[in-house]
């Protein structure tokens, strides 16, 4: 999957050489060339919606899910996301959510961990093995469903819930924490997700306090990273901008990365899902 | 009413009004640091204490994103300004090449980072510096001609220093990191990446 072929690279490139070529000796043809790069980009991103490899992650994860596996030999089609035991359809549209069985809020990999632990009988290190693919060399399991369980709710509107009394106090941590800044460089959620239309070098920015940019950007996780080959979910997301944070690692279904997580899908509630998406 | 009665009166009153208000945002806040302390684990360079605030940190997430307030803005500003330590020989501008360098660098700090080094400002992530660079992020405004349009003098070198070493002095909750104060840049680096914005030869100010 790393052969994609870029379409516009080539001419962005060209661009590049030639503002180059140029030695920024006037304004004007750099900011020219910088706009044309900017809707090279965008040419790109509008080639990748043709074919989208989470597809494959989807197939395999419906496998996993329906396999007999782990010390118990159970399929995953018990599993209650939320609306009852073995219904798929529309549940991460609904994800986090408070968990009776569990007494605890619970995003879908939190659930997923839960359901492998009570079900299959796995110790929570074997589930936890392999929770990011690593390219082509060790692919997820854990990914895979995630692909195949979010599949099932596209085009079904978010729908999150704070009626329980836990899930509204997660949701008013994770708001506190999407605001948190700490580390070396002083970086929270909200340095580079606080403003409309801002740019990491060429990458834009989703404003996510705005309920229209928590809406585009939450709907359109898990992707397929064309970059890293690998098809990363919302737990991989999170980890991987507080890495950049240059904050410590967050671990995988934390009280910290549920709570972020509540905060963002309530506040896209009502838009319809629509992922696994493919990204950069 | 005796004064039992007004007593549990007052205190059915409180308690309807705490319900109605929730709980703080300094109490959320607090139930949101400790549960990042049991959220994150060390990794590399980054240990657990990196999620510890100084009093910058602490009053800037309480303001969701917003501008301080005139009263809050002197007192962080006062409070970051007394951090800055001038260049130990007097000299604020190094070697704009190598700033150039630097602020190309994103690298640093991460716990994917060697911590060998090296580390880098990353400056093209939020500023357009040089007009050679095309991808430059918009997270900060436009550096291009910073000393051209501002002046050469040595006053405009010591603040362009100073903005870099701890940006909280001049303008507080700045999304700019610290560099000089938190340790994520040498002087030596401050300096170069002072001569990328000030030196007369920098593709910065052509």
């Amino acid at each position: 999957m790393r052969t994609f072929v870029a379409p516009g690279m080539g001419t962005l490139l060209g661009a590049a050489l030639l503002a180059t070529a140029l030695g920024g000796a006037a304004v004007a043809p750099a900011l020219l060339a910088q706009s044309s790069a900017v809707d090279e980009i965008a040419k790109y991103r509008a080639a990748l919606q043709d074919g989208n490899p989470a597809e494959l992650w989807e197939a395999r994860g419906e496998g996993i899910w329906k396999q007999k596996r782990g010390p118990k030999q159970a399929s995953l089609e018990q599993c209650d996301l939320g609306l009852g035991p073995g219904v798929v359809k529309g549940a991460y549209a609904q994800l986090p959510r408070n968990f009776a069985d569990a007494d605890r809020v619970m995003d879908l990999e939190t659930r997923l961990l839960w359901c492998m632990a009570t079900l299959q009988g796995f110790s929570d290190a074997d589930s936890r093995k392999q929770l990011f693919g690593n390219g082509n060399e060790r692919k997820s399991d854990m990914e895979a469903i995630v692909a195949y369980v979010t599949s099932e709710s596209r085009g079904v509107p978010m729908n999150v819930g704070l009626a329980n009394p836990k899930a509204a106090e997660m949701y008013r941590i994770g708001e506190r924490i999407f605001y948190f800044r700490g580390g070396p460089h002083d970086f929270g959620c909200v340095t580079c997700h606080g403003d409309d239309a801002k740019r990491i070098r060429l990458q834009d920015l989703p404003n996510l306090t705005t309920k229209e940019g928590a809406q585009k950007a939450y709907t359109t996780w898990p992707a397929y990273r064309v970059s890293q080959g690998e098809l990363r979910s919302f737990q991989w997301r999170l980890y991987d901008c507080f890495r950049q944070q240059r904050f410590p690692e967050l671990v995988f279904g934390s009280d910290a990365s549920i709570a972020l997580t509540m905060f963002l899908a309530r506040n896209a509630n009502g838009a319809p899902f629509d992922a696994p998406a493919i990204k950069r | 009413m005796n004064a039992t009665t007004k007593l549990a009166v007052t205190f059915v009153v409180m308690a309807m009004v705490g319900c109605a208000m929730g709980p703080s945002k300094e109490e959320t806040a607090a139930k949101a640091s400790a549960m990042l302390k049991t959220s994150f684990k060390a990794n590399g360079q980054a240990g657990l204490d990196r999620l510890d605030q100084d009093e910058t940190q602490r009053v800037c997430s309480a303001l969701d994103g917003n501008a301080p307030s005139k009263e809050v803005a002197e007192r962080i500003e006062k409070l970051n300004l007394a951090t800055i330590k001038d260049p130990a020989d007097g000299k604020f501008l190094g070697d704009w090449k190598n700033g150039e360098k630097i602020a190309q660098e994103g690298r640093g700090k991460q716990f994917s980072d060697d911590p060998a080094g090296p580390v880098g400002a990353n400056c093209y992530a939020c500023h357009q510096l040089a007009p050679q660079e095309l991808s430059y992020g918009t997270i900060g405004p436009s550096l291009y001609q910073f000393a051209k349009l501002r002046g050469y003098g040595v006053d405009t070198q010591r603040y362009a220093y100073g903005k870099i070493y701890n940006p909280d002095a001049y303008a507080a909750c700045s999304n700019m990191p610290r560099f000089g104060h938190n340790g994520i840049l040498t002087e030596q680096q401050i300096k170069d990446v002072t001569a990328l914005l000030m030196d007369p030869a920098s593709p910065v100010n052509k």
